[in-house]
């Protein structure tokens, strides 16, 4: 079936529009989006599989040959990504339910949660570059509504924020493609790639790369550009910052993956060398973010940074090694990110606070939660049984053979602080002695426990079987490595 | 003294009409001439705009007992099933699909699913601008 590569994009959206029917029926809008959302990590997975077999998967919208209609590219890397989508939707579902309350859920949660999914699975798997912008408008508009949903007054607050920094950088994506289009005079993104190799790199489109850099490195946070997301990232209810903190940034995080692994390769020794600089400033900033706060909401926020960093680090060093590293690090900090944001929601919800120097004590009475965090860290942290050290390794590896000797040291000393301040929550929070907290006896931990620990599990599978997934990273980033592949399977008979 | 907006109801009755049937020709005139399924929902929505402002909003509502969140709901509900549609004839999605058919009034007309997905276009906008309108008009 042709269409298979779009069944995980059209089955949140149905369940979406769906949804708004039955808006006042919370038991119906459960369900429904419980089973769309499991139904869809199985055709993701399959699609993962079908991609594994038969090699990219593209799809001509509207029946239009390649450089003229909209194409849909499945790769390698966008199938994974899709895959990681899915499960951190589910779970973050079915963590929903216990936690998100019956007002949000009547006006319209599930639906713009669905919307949210649409437009990340949208822009991993669009082929051209104003569709990948409509896509990022698809997710932003959802996400404003999930932020501002509650109407409390710090979302307020925050929501006003993340709106004016989107719209600003949503306004230069789309003066950065009608740049990019008055060069090439295409939008198809492997069109695009061929006509800037004709072309060889000039000085405008060297200019038009360092603003798509600012473009998603103000959606992906990096360094000079993710003054928004600490403050953003703190308003939204738990699942809510789960999904922001393991989807949208990694949208920006993919965008640049994409367009620099793909359209900007000609000479790599300005707009490369200039991420470089960027990703090992973000890490830094990062670290040091990690470690000043004692609020475990903004200790996992500022984690979520050096992540970023780590990844394009990856990017930025561009062997085939660190592209491995960095898709491999990618999948894994989508997913313990999530899992990590499930988990300190719980533990909000218990203590009723996010300052760690009222908490502590939490694993004489919560041992599951404990030892599950603990997990967590470690896999966060990347010691190595688990699926943080692989990409890692990796990484630096790729760092070391093309002697950026600081990057790749900066790369392996933020592993050791981002440790630090994870294990910061896990010391103070969890050892020391039992407190009692007002209303913890509500909190339905043991229900609340099932997504992280799904999450968890995936994440330490993912690290132990790393030698079972290794080939579908690598066939993604052999992609990545090498644009050809790319070209080919979207422009047949160019 | 309550205000008389005699003349204000009068023209509204009239020109509603003219609006109403003025955007339908500019929806229907999409295809070969500039119009389409945006302005002219946008249109539909401006005439019930003046509707609201001219009766006020519970006269309005009783004679047009809609929910207009679904009818936007409603509209993108058939743009995705034109879409998805083609999935049924292993097209690619959002496939269009044309022929020429010879009706009773018009004579030969060309007819292409392109005006359905318009049609779910046009009831998205007029559900959401009128959506709109009503909610920021409403207290609380």
């Amino acid at each position: 079936m042709i269409n298979f590569l779009i069944l995980p994009l059209l089955i949140p959206f149905l369940t979406g529009i769906l949804l708004i029917f039955f808006a006042r029926n919370v038991v119906i809008q459960r369900w429904i989006t419980a089973f769309s959302a499991f139904f869809n990590v199985i055709i993701a997975f399959m699609l993962v599989q079908k991609v594994r077999n038969d090699g990219i998967q593209t799809l001509d919208v509207s029946s239009w040959q390649a450089p003229f209609g909209i194409t849909l590219v499945s790769d390698m890397l966008s199938a994974l990504l899709v895959l990681t989508t899915t499960i951190i939707a589910f779970t973050s579902v079915i963590y929903s339910f216990r936690s998100i309350g019956i007002e949000r859920e009547k006006y319209f949660y599930y639906p713009a949660l669905n919307f949210l999914i649409v437009g990340v699975i949208g822009a991993f798997t669009t082929g051209d570059i104003f569709n990948l912008f409509v896509f990022f408008e698809v997710l932003l508009m959802a996400s404003y509504v999930l932020l501002v949903l509650g109407g409390t007054k710090i979302q307020l607050r925050e929501t006003i924020k993340y709106i004016l920094v989107n719209v600003i950088s949503s306004a230069l994506f789309v003066i950065a493609v009608a740049y990019l289009y008055s060069v090439v005079g295409t939008l198809n993104m492997a069109h695009i790639s061929v006509r800037l190799s004709e072309l060889g790199q000039s000085g405008l489109i060297t200019v038009i790369a360092v603003l798509f850099l600012i473009v998603f490195g103000l959606k992906g946070g990096i360094f000079p550009l993710y003054f928004w997301l600490p403050g953003s990232y703190y308003a939204p209810p738990a699942p809510v910052m789960a999904m922001f903190g393991a989807l949208l940034t990694k949208v920006g995080v993919y965008a640049i993956m994409r367009t620099y692994t793909l359209f900007f390769i000609h000479d790599t020794g300005y707009t490369h060398q200039l991420l470089m600089i960027l990703t090992i400033i973000t890490i830094i900033v990062g670290v040091i973010g990690a470690i000043a706060f004692s609020d475990i909401k903004k200790i996992i926020i500022y984690n979520i940074i050096v992540a970023v960093g780590v990844i394009l680090f990856g990017v930025s060093v561009m062997t085939p090694d660190s592209l491995a590293g960095s898709v491999f690090y990618l999948i894994h900090d989508m997913i313990i990110k999530a899992g990590l944001f499930l988990l300190i929601g719980i533990i909000i919800a218990i203590t009723g606070t996010s300052d760690l120097r009222k908490i502590s004590g939490l694993i004489k009475r919560y041992p599951g939660l404990g030892w599950a965090f603990f997990l967590a860290a470690l896999v966060l942290a990347g010691i190595p049984p688990f699926s943080g050290f692989v990409g890692k390794v990796l990484i630096v590896k790729g760092g070391f053979e093309s002697e950026h000797y600081w990057g790749a040291g900066i790369v392996l000393a933020s592993s050791l602080l981002v440790l630090f301040s994870i294990m910061k929550i896990f010391i103070n929070g969890f050892w020391g002695t039992p407190q009692d907290y007002k209303g913890e006896d509500k909190v339905p931990v043991r229900k609340l426990l099932i997504a992280p620990v799904i999450l968890v599990t995936i994440s330490v599978l993912y690290g132990a079987g790393s030698e079972f997934i290794f080939p579908y990273i690598s066939q993604a980033a052999e992609t990545l490595a090498n644009p050809g592949i790319y070209i080919d399977a979207v422009l047949k008979e160019w | 003294m309550k205000p008389n907006d005699v003349i204000l109801h009068s023209v509204t009755k009239v020109a509603v009409f003219i609006i109403l049937t003025f955007s339908i020709y500019l929806f229907f005139g999409g295809h070969h001439n500039p119009g389409g399924g945006f302005i002219g929902g946008l249109s539909v929505a401006s005439g019930l705009v003046l509707l609201y402002l001219t009766f006020d909003i519970e006269t309005v509502r009783r004679n047009i007992p809609v929910d207009f969140k679904k009818v936007a709901a409603f509209g993108v509900l058939i743009a995705i099933f034109t879409g998805a549609s083609s999935l049924l004839f292993d097209k690619p999605f959002l496939n269009q699909a044309y022929g020429y058919f010879n009706l009773p009034i018009f004579g030969k007309t060309e007819l292409a699913t392109a005006v359905i997905f318009d049609v779910g276009v046009a009831l998205a906008v007029i559900g959401t601008a009128v959506t709109i309108i009503l909610s920021i008009s409403e207290d609380g």
